[in-house]
């Protein structure tokens, strides 16, 4: 084995290691700024008694899953019920291999793109990538043996499919405008500008769809605990549970930052060095999925579908076709 | 052969295929944007004719010319226009037995036509198709439609059930075909048939199994879609159950598509391994005439009769394939456009005859039909007549001009197991005629199935097969130059 | 290493292939079919067709296949009611062909290749390009018309769709 290689691969394992680290970070994070900001919006205090402000609290709620009994339904299927909430964290996490989090830097006189690993291919990537993440959702579902846990599991694969779709087309400007399905282009291209403003349609589509994706409201049908109890993790405890609680801000933070990279300029800024702007517009994302949770209801089943094959979907590809069109036109 | 051009971009030479695609979303639309009563849907069936006409307007336009378009894919030339006058003509036929017919059973949506219509496209491109990847795509548009329109009675098990069948082997069997072209890609690098042509004139074929291997899995796929022994298994289940007037598309249309793309693959493509094919299609040739004909005398149900006597008459075209010579490919295109009249002719009088439901379909409910409706009885008799091959019907002249390409390639067994199946088809076709005339009537007919659209269809059928049968000279002719363009 | 991963991915696939068969359990099935595709896909990518990887994982993993699961899971089969064979003395003739064509194959596979042409994309000229890119441009020259035609498939299977299988039209 030579020696650029090796350094090769160490750099990296490095990357992996910080990268898988931060997502960790920010999940427990996550929990309590979510807790925090939710009950501020609704003027309460939330978790004040764990730390100060209740800063420990995600601690302290890991340590209470961790020692909670792990029970497997009797009748459920074994294999499936264990494998199900791996099944969903991990797609989640991979797809941040080709996320671009920051320029180029120059460390000990190697040159290190601050993203994992840039392929020609990225776009497709993440897609085929986070369409495997439904599989731990209806695998959860089926192997609980528990119609609850079927009918979310259900609702999501369905829900899920649906507005893969948009999600997919939504992208679909942004990659004729930069004619490349690399992210580290396509980051490069937004430069002077972010394609927020070129592409104002796809991107309202995209966050709409990315709600719908990530299972959240206003589009949490599968685990609407009005209706199914708990959907598809009714049966889950201990860690498994925490598994699937930790894919949910895993999925956010992913579908989050696929939107900075795609449409607010990636790592792009002024002043600040590129990993700080990157964090700051993810964490802007992030607020945002909160601000949501706090401001409206679920849907209704139909309602959904309706949005997002009647409404949704022609409208995306409208995007498309209108994007082509002014291309052609300015050459 | 006047001017033989290659162009890339030729929109005006799929300008058919996009006036039939045209007509068919204007007549969804219309569908949509009409009444939705179901009585008042006698413009779509207008409208699906008048794309027809149009189409086969255009396609005359060019007559005589030998052009390939888009890279060498699609090919218009004599012989594609002689399948596309087939296909036009048998769906206009079919159109026009429809109109009354799919009111009685109250599947009078405007997909039907469109369905139609569709399916058509994609028998033009098997027609035209100068590489596999055009004819396999314009198999999938065909078959996949006529699932669709088998399954099209929907409250009528019987017809689900020939819809889920046919799908399921169609499949199976586009799973072959598509098989046997990754094999010939594979191993010779090319998907348009000139070149594989090339390449087996290059470097041979007999120390190429896998090429070899990929012609017969081509040669399964086309033979489930030409219903030929043993691939047939489907055949009767699929035109008994599906709506009567789709029997009748499907027993010509993809016929006479599958035979257009198997002549133009075993000839362009692998007309140097002619040895090796021949054998596969004589054993073919052999079965299917011989088990279509023996199990059809033992049928009760006219549905089901006609669908063995299709997979008979699938029997006698392979003979003319084995023949391989000029006659032989000549006298395919003849008898496909002899068995559109007369099968189609003969499916539209089971229309009339029959009652809502698809009732009285027997064969015994056809008793006493000569003094009731004579009419209606000499026609059928006709078209009987001419599907057992008896003069001066169009049915001999192309049984005649088949076995004498088969006796010109030397093949004197194999025409003569033509002739002796087409003695044995005699008796079931003349037991027809024998209970129309010679028993009395069992039953009332009325009310026939009849409108003006329906009886327009039959006479063009009478005259077309008696035309074919007593002037086939010039229909030959044309045949003849049609498939210069094969060698 | 490439012939490494190969051997493992094509051993994946055909295990969980033949698994996908035998299997009893319909929804076991459909996960054995996923993985079939899934290492499929990873064999593309040994071949450099990095797009019909993602392409295959997207549609038929990531589309088809949960809606196979969806309809399973609807259906809710029952797993222990024995599928009767119809035709039981099918066996021994399939047995026969099975073992028939395998012979054939390796006769096949036995004898001397005749090398069809060389293309003229090689893998240098494709990484040059972008594989993607590749197939955009070849999909809107040389195989234009199939791939219009394409669309009218997916129209008729729509129509079909809808036509079948809604409840009231």
């Amino acid at each position: 084995m030579n020696k650029d290689l090796l350094i090769y691969l160490t750099i990296t394992c490095i990357k992996i290691f910080i990268v898988f680290g931060v997502i960790q970070f920010m999940i427990i994070s996550m929990i309590w700024f979510e807790r925090k900001i939710m009950a501020h919006m609704q003027v309460r205090l939330g978790p004040m008694r764990v730390g100060p402000h209740g800063l420990l609290q995600p601690i302290a709620d890991g340590i209470k899953l961790l020692f909670k009994e792990d029970i497997i339904p009797e009748k459920a299927n074994k294999f499936l019920f264990v494998l199900a909430p791996v099944m969903t964290l991990v797609p989640a996490l991979i797809t941040f291999a080709v996320i671009p989090f920051g320029d180029k830097i120059k460390i000990f006189g190697y040159s290190i793109d601050l993203v994992i690993t840039d392929i020609n291919v990225g776009f497709l990537y993440i897609f085929a990538v986070s369409s495997l993440g439904v599989y731990g959702v209806v695998m959860a579902g089926w192997a609980s043996n528990n119609k609850y846990s079927l009918l979310g599991g259900i609702r999501s694969s369905a829900q899920m499919i649906s507005y893969e779709l948009t999600l997919g087309l939504s992208l679909i400007g942004v990659v004729m405008l930069t004619g490349s399905l690399s992210l580290v282009d396509i980051v490069n291209a937004q430069a002077k500008i972010w394609n927020i403003i070129l592409q104002p349609i796809g991107f309202f589509i995209y966050v709409t769809s990315a709600f719908a994706e990530v299972n959240r409201t206003p589009f949490d049908l599968p685990e609407a605990e009005s209706e199914l109890v708990a959907g598809y993790h009714t049966e889950y405890s201990s860690m498994k549970f925490a598994m699937f609680f930790m894919a949910e801000y895993a999925n956010m933070i992913t579908v989050s930052a696929i939107a900075v990279t795609f449409f607010l300029g990636g790592w792009q800024g002024p002043f600040l060095p590129p990993v700080v702007w990157f964090m700051l517009k993810l964490s802007g994302c992030l607020f945002f999925f909160i601000w949501v949770r706090s401001t409206y209801p679920r849907l209704r089943y139909d309602q959904l579908m309706h949005f997002g094959w009647k409404f949704l979907l022609p409208l995306s590809l409208f995007n498309i076709l209108i994007t082509g069109l002014v291309m052609v036109i300015k050459g | 052969m006047a001017n033989v051009s290659i162009m890339t971009f030729n929109i005006l030479s799929i300008l058919p295929i996009l006036t039939l695609a045209g007509f068919g979303m204007i007549v969804l639309l219309v569908d949509i944007l009409s009444s939705r009563k179901l009585g008042e849907k006698n413009l779509l069936a207008y409208l699906s004719l008048m794309g027809i006409i149009v189409a086969a307007i255009l396609a005359r336009n060019s007559t005589g010319t030998t052009l390939f378009s888009f890279n060498e894919s699609f090919a218009i030339d004599n012989y594609s226009l002689f399948f596309n006058f087939i296909f036009l003509l048998s769906t206009g036929l079919v159109i026009l037995i429809s109109h009354s017919y799919i009111k009685r059973e109250e599947i009078n949506h405007g997909e039907y036509y469109a369905l139609i219509l569709f399916s058509t496209i994609g028998m033009m491109l098997m027609a035209s198709g100068a590489d596999l990847l055009n004819i396999y795509i314009g198999l999938e548009v065909m078959s996949i439609s006529i699932y669709i329109l088998t399954g099209f009675k929907r409250s009528k098990l019987i017809s689900n059930e020939a819809s889920l069948k046919y799908f399921l082997l169609g499949a199976f069997a586009t799973g072959f075909l598509l098989y046997g072209i990754s094999l010939v890609y594979g191993s010779t690098g090319a998907i348009n048939l000139k070149q594989i042509a090339g390449f087996i004139a290059d470097k041979g074929s007999i120390s190429n199994p896998l090429l070899l291997m990929g012609m017969a899995l081509i040669i399964i796929g086309l033979g489930f879609k030409v219903a030929s022994v043993p691939f047939h298994a489907w055949v009767p289940d699929v035109y008994e159950g599906a709506p009567t007037t789709i029997t009748a598309f499907m027993s010509v249309g993809p016929k006479a598509a599958a035979f257009a793309a198997f002549l133009r693959i075993l000839m362009t493509a692998f007309g140097a391994t002619h040895y090796e094919w021949q054998k596969i299609i004589y054993i073919l040739a052999l079965l299917t005439m011989t088990v279509g004909n023996v199990v059809a005398i033992a049928q009760t149900n006219v549905k089901r009769m006609l669908a063995y006597s299709s997979i008979a008459h699938a029997g006698y075209l392979l003979i003319a394939l084995v023949a391989a010579n000029d006659m032989g490919m000549s006298s395919v295109l003849f008898y496909i456009l002899a068995y559109t009249f007369m099968n189609i002719g003969a499916l539209a009088i089971v229309i009339i005859v029959s009652q809502k439901g698809d009732e009285f379909i027997q064969i015994h409910d056809f008793a006493g039909l000569g003094f009731k409706h004579p009419g209606l009885a000499v026609a059928m008799s006709l078209f009987m007549l001419s599907m057992a091959g008896i003069p001066p019907t169009a049915g001999f002249v192309g049984k005649f001009y088949i076995f004498s390409a088969a006796i010109k390639s030397g093949y004197i067994g194999l025409a003569v197991i033509g002739v002796i199946n087409s003695v044995i088809s005699v008796f079931y076709y003349l037991r027809i005629m024998v209970i129309m005339y010679m028993k009395e009537p069992t039953r009332d007919f009325n009310p026939l199935t009849l409108s003006p659209l329906i009886v327009v269809a039959i006479v063009l059928s009478v005259i077309g097969t008696l035309h074919l049968g007593i002037f086939p000279s010039k229909i030959m002719e044309i045949a003849q130059q049609s498939i210069l363009i094969l060698k | 290493m490439e012939a490494y991963i190969f051997y493992i991915m094509a051993a994946v696939s055909v295990t969980a292939a033949v698994y996908l068969i035998f299997e009893k359990n319909p929804v076991y099935s459909a996960l054995y079919l996923i993985l079939t595709l899934v290492s499929i896909a990873a064999l593309y990518i040994l071949l450099e067709a990095q797009f019909i990887a993602a392409v295959q994982i997207i549609v038929y993993a990531g589309a088809i296949m949960v809606l196979f699961l969806f309809v399973i899971m609807l259906l809710s089969l029952n797993i222990k009611e024995e599928l009767k064979d119809a035709i039981p003395f099918q066996k021994i003739p399939a047995l026969f062909m099975g073992i028939l064509l395998f012979s054939v194959l390796c006769i096949i596979l036995k004898s001397k290749f005749v090398q069809g042409k060389q293309g003229e994309y090689t893998s240098a000229y494709v990484a040059s390009v972008g594989n993607t890119k590749l197939i955009g441009n070849l999909l809107f020259t040389d195989y234009l018309l199939p791939f219009e035609i394409t669309s009218i498939l997916l129209f008729v299977a729509a129509i079909g769709a809808i036509m079948l299988a809604k409840r009231k039209l």
